[in-house]
C-alpha cells in the first residue's frame, strides 16, 4: 500500500496503524496511552496526526492507513494540538519534578521539554490525593496520575489480575483498588508491570536505598549482597551502555566500592534451585505425584496461584526462589564457615523485580529466627545508588564475585529469561535420568519471547510434556485448559513478567521490545561462551552438598531451601 | 475534560457491552423492584439473573441496592464472584454512577442542594460546615448511624436557597450558624429518646 508521510512516499503493508507505519518509516510520534500488542484505547490523543482532506486530526495509534493517505506528523496544527493536550494534563499536575522518583525518566516531563512547554497556560488546580504506601513493593501517588490507563490495562490484559481500575468520574476519576483501599488490601501480585508502563511518577517501586545505606554505615554489620542473573545484562542501559551489554564484572566492582563486603551471585543459588527442582521433577514423575510440577522462582506467580488457583498449590515446586535460597545459605552456611555471627550479617539482594520485595517479607522466609533477606533493591535503585556514589561504571575494571557463593554455571544465568529455568532444569534432569553427561542440551524451542511455548522431550524412554509461560494472562489460559482436562503436562515454567526477569518490574522503565530482545540474546551469548553450562557442574554447589546439605531434597535442604504456600483472599 | 468520559467507558467495557447494559437496564429493572423485600440476601437476589453475564452488572447492582438500600463490600464481592468480574471493575462501575450508595443510610438523611440558586447563595460553605460538623464526606454515614450526607441537584425550592432537607423536611435560608443548631437539635432529640 502506497502512502505519503510528510511528503515522502513509502510502501507499507495494509492493515497497520498510522503509528506503526510511521515507526517503520523511522518517524517518532509521541504517545501516552498506547501499548504495544494491546488494543489501542485512543484516550490520550497525544498521537494525533493531520491527514490531507480530513477536517479533524486523527489518533494515529487507532487509525489504520488507507491507500494514498497523506499524513503529516509534525505540522504546525498537530504540534499545537499536542501542546494544548499536554498543557491540559499539566493543569492539575503537581510539578514536583525535582523531588519526584521519575525525574529524568518521566515521559510527561520529556514530552513537555520536547513540545516546549515552559510556562503555565492554565491555572493550577491541584487535587490533593492520598499517596498509597501500603504495598511492600510499590508506591502510588494518584496526584501524578494522568489517567492514561496503561497500568489498568497491563494489570487486566497482560496479568489478568485487575487489582486496579478507574473509579468515579469527571474530575474525581482515579485509578485505585476495589473500595479505594491500599494496594496491600488488593490481590495485587506486586509484579510492577504497571510501574514499567506508567508514563509519570504515579507508580514507582518502594525505595529501600535508605535502609541499605544505613546498614553500610553500621560498623557492627557485615553487609553482603547478591545480584540476580538478569541484572548484569540490564544495568548497563542506565549508564549509556547499549542494550544487551553484560556489565557483570563492573557491577561487582561498583558494589565493592560502595562498601558491600561480599558480593555473591544469585546464579549460584539458581544452580542449587536446579539441583533441588530437577530432583523434585524426577521424583514426582517416578511417583506420578502432584504433576505437573510448576516452577516457584517467580513470586508474583506464586501469589497469583495463592489468590486465583489455590487448587494448584500442591503442584508448585516447594523450592524457595533463588533469592531466598541464597539468603538462607548466607546466614546458615556461609556465615558459619566464615565464623561470622549470622545476626551481624545484613543481606541485600539486587533484583529485576518488585515482587521480590514482597517475597523477602513473607513470614515463611525466616530460617532459624532470621529473615533470609534484609533488603531488596531493584536494578533501578542500584543505578541510583551508583549515581549517588558518583561511580563511573564504564571506567571500572571488572572484578570477580566472592567464593564460594559467587560461582555459577551459565544454566543459572538463563534464569533471567523466559524458558531459561526449563532449559537449565532439563540439562540437569537429563543427567539425573541417564547418568550421561556427554552433551549440553540447547533447547531452541524455548528461546524466544512467546508467551506460551510447548515442548515434549523424551529422555531415556521417559516422556516429559513441558510448557514455558510468561505473562500471567498466558498462565491463566494454560491453567484453565488443565482444569478442563484439555491439556496435560509434567513440567511448567512460569515467569510473571512477559519475557521473564529481563523485563521484570524492577528493570529500567519501559517495555521496548528491541531492548528486551537484546537482553535475551546477551544471556544466550553468555551461555554459549561459558565452559560450565550445567548446574550440577558448579564445583561449589557440589561442595555445598558434600559438606553441608548431603544430597538434594535432604532434610537439611528441606529446612533451609524449601517452603510452603497458602491460599489467599483479597480483591 | 471532554476526553475523560469515553476514556473510562472504553476501558471498562466494549461498546457492545454498553449497549447491552442499557437494554437490560430497562427490561429487567421493573421485575426486580416489584419484589421489594429487605430480608432477601444478595445470593437469592442473584438467582433472579440465571443467565447473567458482565453486561448485567448494572441491573444487578440496582437490584441489590433496591433491596439493601446500599451496596456493601460483601454484596459487591458476591456480585463480582457471580459475574466472574474482578472486584475493582465492579467497584469502578458502581462508583461511576451517582445512583449507587456505599454506606447504609443514616437515621437522618441529609440532602443538601447544590443547584445553581443554592450555589449562588453559598451552598458550598454550608456543605463545608456540614462536613466539618458531622466529620464525614458526602456519600458517607456517621459511625453512630445517625446522619448520612448526600449532595443533590436542584430540589425545586430555589426561593429558600440555600436549602437542605432531612428525611424530607426542608430547612431554608441556611447559614453555618443555623446548621450547627439544626444538627445539635437532632442530636439532643436522639439523646433524650434513649
Ligand atoms: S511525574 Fe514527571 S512531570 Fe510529574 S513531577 Fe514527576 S517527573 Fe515531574
Ligand atoms: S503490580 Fe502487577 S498486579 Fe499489582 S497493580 Fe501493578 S500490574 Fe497489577
Ligand atoms: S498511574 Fe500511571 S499508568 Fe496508571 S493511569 Fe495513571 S499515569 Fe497512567
Ligand atoms: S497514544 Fe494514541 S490516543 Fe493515546
Amino acid at each position: 500500500m502506497k502512502i505519503e508521510i510528510n511528503h515522502q512516499s513509502v510502501n507499507m503493508p495494509s492493515g497497520i496503524s498510522i503509528l506503526d507505519a510511521c515507526k517503520s518509516a523511522n518517524i517518532n510520534i509521541p504517545t501516552l496511552c498506547y501499548l504495544e500488542d494491546l488494543f489501542p484505547s485512543g484516550s490520550c490523543r497525544m498521537c494525533v496526526v493531520e491527514i490531507a482532506g480530513n477536517k479533524n486530526l486523527v489518533t494515529s495509534c487507532s487509525t489504520q492507513i488507507t491507500e494514498g493517505m497523506k499524513i503529516f506528523t509534525h505540522s504546525n496544527r498537530v504540534i499545537a494540538a499536542r501542546k494544548s493536550i499536554l498543557e491540559l494534563l499539566l493543569s492539575n499536575h503537581p510539578d514536583d519534578c525535582l523531588y519526584c522518583d521519575k525525574n529524568n525518566t518521566c515521559e510527561l516531563q520529556k514530552l513537555s521539554a520536547e513540545l516546549g512547554v515552559r510556562n503555565r497556560n492554565f491555572s493550577k488546580q491541584l487535587i490533593e490525593k492520598e499517596i498509597d504506601k501500603s504495598s511492600p513493593s510499590l508506591i502510588r501517588d494518584p496526584s501524578k496520575c494522568i489517567l492514561c490507563g496503561r497500568c489498568v490495562r497491563v494489570c487486566e490484559e497482560r496479568q489478568t489480575v485487575s487489582a486496579i481500575s478507574f473509579i468515579k468520574r469527571g474530575s474525581q476519576t482515579k485509578v485505585t483498588t476495589a473500595f479505594d483501599g491500599g494496594l496491600n488490601t488488593s490481590n495485587c501480585i506486586n509484579c510492577g508491570q504497571c510501574a514499567m508502563v506508567c508514563p509519570t511518577g504515579a507508580i514507582v517501586e518502594k525505595n529501600n536505598i535508605k535502609d541499605v545505606l544505613a546498614a553500610l554505615a553500621d560498623k557492627n554489620k557485615v553487609v553482603v549482597v547478591q545480584h540476580a542473573p538478569a541484572i548484569s545484562v540490564t544495568l548497563g542501559e542506565l549508564f549509556g551502555f547499549k542494550p544487551g551489554s553484560d556489565v557483570n564484572g563492573q557491577m561487582t566492582a561498583a558494589l565493592r566500592k560502595m562498601g558491600f563486603q561480599f558480593v555473591f551471585e544469585t546464579s549460584f543459588s539458581a544452580d542449587v534451585t536446579i539441583m533441588e527442582e530437577a530432583s523434585e521433577l524426577v521424583d514426582r514423575v517416578k511417583k506420578g505425584e502432584n504433576l505437573p510440577l510448576m516452577t516457584s522462582c517467580s513470586p508474583g506467580w506464586i501469589k497469583f496461584v495463592e489468590h486465583f488457583y489455590p487448587e494448584f498449590l500442591n503442584n508448585l515446586s516447594s523450592c524457595k526462589s533463588p533469592q531466598q535460597m541464597m539468603g538462607a545459605l548466607i546466614k546458615n552456611y556461609w556465615a558459619f564457615k566464615k565464623n561470622i555471627n549470622p545476626r551481624d550479617v545484613y543481606s541485600v539482594s539486587i533484583m529485576p523485580c518488585t515482587a521480590k520485595k514482597f517475597e523477602a517479607g513473607r513470614e515463611e522466609m525466616i530460617t532459624g529466627g532470621l529473615a533470609d533477606i534484609d533488603a531488596v533493591l531493584t536494578t533501578r535503585e542500584l543505578a541510583k545508588m551508583i549515581d549517588m556514589f558518583n561511580i563511573n561504571l564504564a571506567k571500572l575494571k571488572p572484578e570477580d564475585a566472592d567464593d564460594p557463593l559467587g560461582e555459577h554455571s551459565s544454566a543459572a544465568k538463563l534464569f533471567g529469561v523466559t524458558g531459561g529455568v526449563a532449559e537449565a532444569a532439563l540439562r540437569t534432569a537429563a543427567f539425573l535420568i541417564t547418568n550421561d553427561d556427554s552433551q549440553v542440551h540447547e533447547i531452541h524451542e524455548y528461546r524466544d519471547l512467546e508467551g506460551i511455548k510447548e515442548l515434549t522431550v523424551t529422555i531415556a524412554g521417559i516422556t516429559l510434556k513441558t510448557v514455558v509461560i510468561s505473562g500471567l494472562s498466558n498462565a491463566r489460559l494454560v491453567l484453565d485448559d488443565i482444569k478442563r482436562g484439555i491439556k496435560q503436562y509434567h513440567f511448567i515454567e512460569v515467569m510473571t513478567c512477559p519475557g521473564g526477569c529481563i523485563a521484570g518490574g524492577g528493570q529500567p522503565f519501559g517495555l521496548d521490545k528491541d531492548r528486551i530482545v537484546a537482553r535475551m540474546k546477551a544471556l544466550y551469548q553468555i551461555d554459549k561462551n561459558e565452559k560450565i553450562r550445567k548446574s550440577h557442574h558448579n564445583k561449589d554447589v557440589v561442595k555445598l552438598y558434600e559438606e553441608f546439605l548431603m544430597h538434594p531434597l535432604s532434610q537439611k535442604s528441606h529446612e533451609l531451601l524449601h517452603t510452603k504456600y497458602k491460599p489467599r483472599t483479597g480483591y | 475534560m471532554l476526553i475523560i468520559f469515553p476514556r473510562i467507558i472504553l476501558t471498562l467495557f466494549s461498546i457492545c457491552d454498553i449497549i447491552h447494559i442499557v437494554m437490560l437496564n430497562t427490561d429487567k429493572n421493573g421485575d426486580c423492584m416489584s419484589k421489594q423485600n429487605t430480608n432477601i440476601t444478595v445470593t437469592s437476589l442473584l438467582k433472579k439473573f440465571p443467565k447473567a453475564n458482565r453486561g448485567d452488572l448494572i441491573p444487578i447492582l440496582q437490584c441489590v441496592q433496591e433491596a439493601e438500600k446500599f451496596l456493601s463490600k460483601n454484596a459487591m464481592m458476591e456480585i463480582g464472584d457471580f459475574l466472574k468480574l474482578p472486584l475493582s471493575k465492579v467497584y469502578g462501575v458502581a462508583t461511576f454512577y451517582n445512583q449507587f450508595k456505599f454506606h447504609p443510610p443514616g437515621k437522618y438523611q441529609i440532602q443538601i442542594c447544590r443547584g445553581t440558586a443554592c450555589h449562588v447563595e453559598g451552598s458550598s460553605t454550608i456543605l463545608a460546615a456540614l462536613i466539618s460538623d458531622l466529620k464525614i464526606n458526602t456519600g458517607e454515614t456517621t459511625p453512630d448511624g445517625l446522619f448520612s450526607l448526600e449532595v443533590v441537584a436542584c430540589i425545586g425550592a430555589c426561593g429558600l436557597a440555600p436549602v437542605m432537607s432531612i428525611n424530607g423536611e426542608f430547612f431554608a435560608k441556611l447559614t453555618t450558624e443555623k446548621i450547627k443548631h439544626i444538627i445539635q437539635d437532632f442530636r439532643d432529640k436522639e439523646a433524650s429518646n434513649e
